[in-house]
């Protein structure tokens, strides 16, 4: 278990000294290249790092809650939640009171909270939480979210009509270090929550029932998980835009390599998250170089075949 | 002394329907006791009122204590509960799944101490299930995940132990295992343990007494002796019984119940109205 501890971490911190390093401009031998790899570079990588550990965490929150490998932001309409809130702060919000990032992260949480409470409240009403009901569920809100977002769109200039699309897609074209401190500090907010509740996620996962006669105050640790990873949500897909599956992914891989006991299980989707993000941007910035893609394609073109593979395997 | 679990007069209603309309009985320390009755009288949510998940009215007492005035890590180290269903979606191993009946005893922050450890390993061994420590839940068969669940409740270390329909779901050589295991944790534990239990055979082989409920109110409560009998049972299940043997060794059947049958003909065979207890 250390080994395995001490592999995702030398792995995280690899992506991390390494990915800024790597991309169409050499940023070490002339000023203008550290100038990239200061106010570019650096901050992209470390967005993507905070965002991945948010998301992927948010994933594994939600799977414990809902007891089912298959719940994740995406799935459950979360992120659509989280983008839509977000969107009508950009459109409506922002303009009126301040231009802080900030802004959007919250209305993002709202979104996302809002979200989540619908489809638990859907799922638990058809008792029980089957992958039938709660991935239907989360169909039915991501098209609604999806409607409503498009509905903006077209209401707006082409201007922000395409800023709009191009977020949407999701990435990581920051300028400074604006964006990823304050995406450190909602993350960081959702992560101690959750590292406070590693052992009611594992007593979750036998169900409510059994939890609360183990001794776990059922409902204090499920708002509080809530918040958590809507807080976390709101925030990544503010910042970044809904970024497809890497809830569903990295806690998956997680748990073929620690176990699903959270204790361990959390720190590791904390390590995988960061890094698998970080890789993916590395590729979206290379593979087509200088063309750069959205984070967000890349993370859906290996998610969807990935979701795909799960849920046959499942059946 | 106390005893290990005294209710008076139990009133619950869920979303405005009555499911306990005056529940009463007391169960003494060490005592093995079972809960028999028809779908729907109540039964599994008498054992949650134990655990505290419903407001209820009237009084529900553990250890001298009314439920809902435990706060839930101190409730859990008093009732432990064995759940009717195990459905895990995720691989659990079975050493990690007995270790969270320690939950009431640990803080947030604090690795498991000795005690926890020899806890954990005293369970496994009582139900015979060290060798499974380190498969997952979703290898084993029914009756052995049965004994699991038994050893995580045991592993809490709790006076009373609750259980719903213990071995429902199990072929007739697991059912034996698991209610001569809960006898053995009765008797060399000394663990109260409350049942609910759906054969009639069984309640009545390892029970030192039969709590009947129907339509959320107590109708009998006695040794088997005294309600196996098929007056009592007619009663309670609204169908004819034909007693086939006195009380007897388990590997016989005490009780057999025949299909509802016309009143007259049912009233003929018993020889008069059946009686209301």
């Amino acid at each position: 278990m250390k080994t395995k501890f001490t592999i995702l971490t030398l792995l995280a911190l690899a992506a991390l000294v390494a990915f800024p390093l790597i991309g169409s401009t050499d940023v070490l031998h002339d000023p203008m290249g550290r100038e990239i790899l200061m106010k570019l570079r650096i901050p992209r990588v470390l967005t993507a790092f905070l965002a991945g550990i948010a998301l992927a965490a948010s994933g594994m929150i939600f799977q414990a809650l809902f007891r089912n490998p298959l719940a994740t932001p995406d799935t459950l309409g979360v992120s659509g939640g989280a983008a839509l809130g977000a969107t009508v702060w950009m459109r409506f919000g922002a303009p009126l009171l301040f231009a802080g990032v900030a802004g959007a992260s919250i209305a993002g949480f709202f979104g996302a909270l809002g979200t989540v409470l619908l489809v638990y409240g859907l799922a638990r009403a058809k008792s029980g939480f089957s992958s039938a009901t709660l991935l239907l569920a989360g169909v039915a809100v991501n098209l609604f979210f999806s409607s409503l977002i498009l509905l903006m769109q077209y209401f707006s200039d082409p201007g922000e009509t395409f800023r709009m699309i191009r977020w949407l897609m999701g990435g990581f074209s920051v300028v400074g270090f604006t964006t990823p401190i304050n995406l450190a500090v909602f993350t960081a907010i959702g992560l101690i929550i959750a590292a406070l509740l590693t052992r009611e996620m594992n007593l979750l996962l036998t169900g409510e029932e059994l939890a609360g006669a183990r001794g776990v105050n059922v409902d204090r640790t499920k708002k509080l998980l809530f918040f958590s990873a809507s807080l976390m949500t709101g925030a990544a897909v503010a910042f970044c835009g809904p970024i497809a599956f890497v809830g569903l992914m990295v806690p998956h891989i997680g748990r073929q390599i620690i176990g699903s006991d959270h204790r361990k299980l959390f720190p590791a989707v904390i390590l995988l998250g960061g890094a698998f993000l970080v890789v993916c941007d590395g590729l979206a910035r290379t593979l087509l170089a200088p063309v750069e893609m959205p984070a967000g394609l890349i993370t859906s073109l290996l998610g969807g075949p990935f979701f795909l593979w799960l849920l046959l395997r499942k059946a | 002394m106390n005893n290990a679990i005294q209710i008076e007069n139990l009133v619950l209603e869920l979303n405005g329907a009555p499911i306990l309309r005056g529940v009463s009985f007391g169960i003494g320390q060490g005592e093995c006791v079972s809960i028999i009755g028809p779908n729907g009288a109540g039964k599994t949510t008498l054992l949650r009122c134990l655990l505290g998940m419903y407001p209820y009215k009237g009084s529900a007492k553990i250890g001298g204590t009314e439920c809902r005035g435990y706060d839930s890590r101190a409730l859990a180290r008093q009732v432990s509960y064995v759940p009717q269903t195990h459905d895990i979606e995720f691989p659990l191993a079975v050493y990690d799944f007995v270790m969270m009946g320690r939950y009431p005893y640990l803080s947030a922050l604090s690795p498991a101490q000795k005690q926890d450890e020899d806890a954990v390993e005293r369970a496994l061994q009582i139900t015979g299930t060290e060798k499974f420590r380190n498969r997952t839940l979703r290898t084993l068969s029914g009756g052995e995940r049965q004994k699991v669940y038994i050893a995580a409740a045991l592993a809490q270390e709790t006076p009373v132990i609750l259980l719903d329909e213990p071995a429902t779901f199990l072929d007739w050589r697991h059912q034996t295992e698991v209610m001569t295991l809960l006898k053995k944790i009765n008797v060399e534990c000394g663990a109260t343990i409350l049942a609910v239990n759906h054969d009639l055979n069984s309640a009545a082989h390892w029970s030192d007494r039969i709590i009947a409920l129907k339509d959320g109110r107590t109708l009998f409560t006695g040794t088997p002796q005294e309600l196996i009998q098929p007056a009592p049972l007619e009663t309670l299940f609204e169908t004819a019984f034909v007693r086939k043997k006195t009380l007897a060794p388990a590997s016989e059947s005490i009780v057999d119940a025949t299909p509802p049958s016309r009143p007259q003909e049912r009233q003929k065979r018993d020889g008069g109205v059946a009686s209301t207890l």
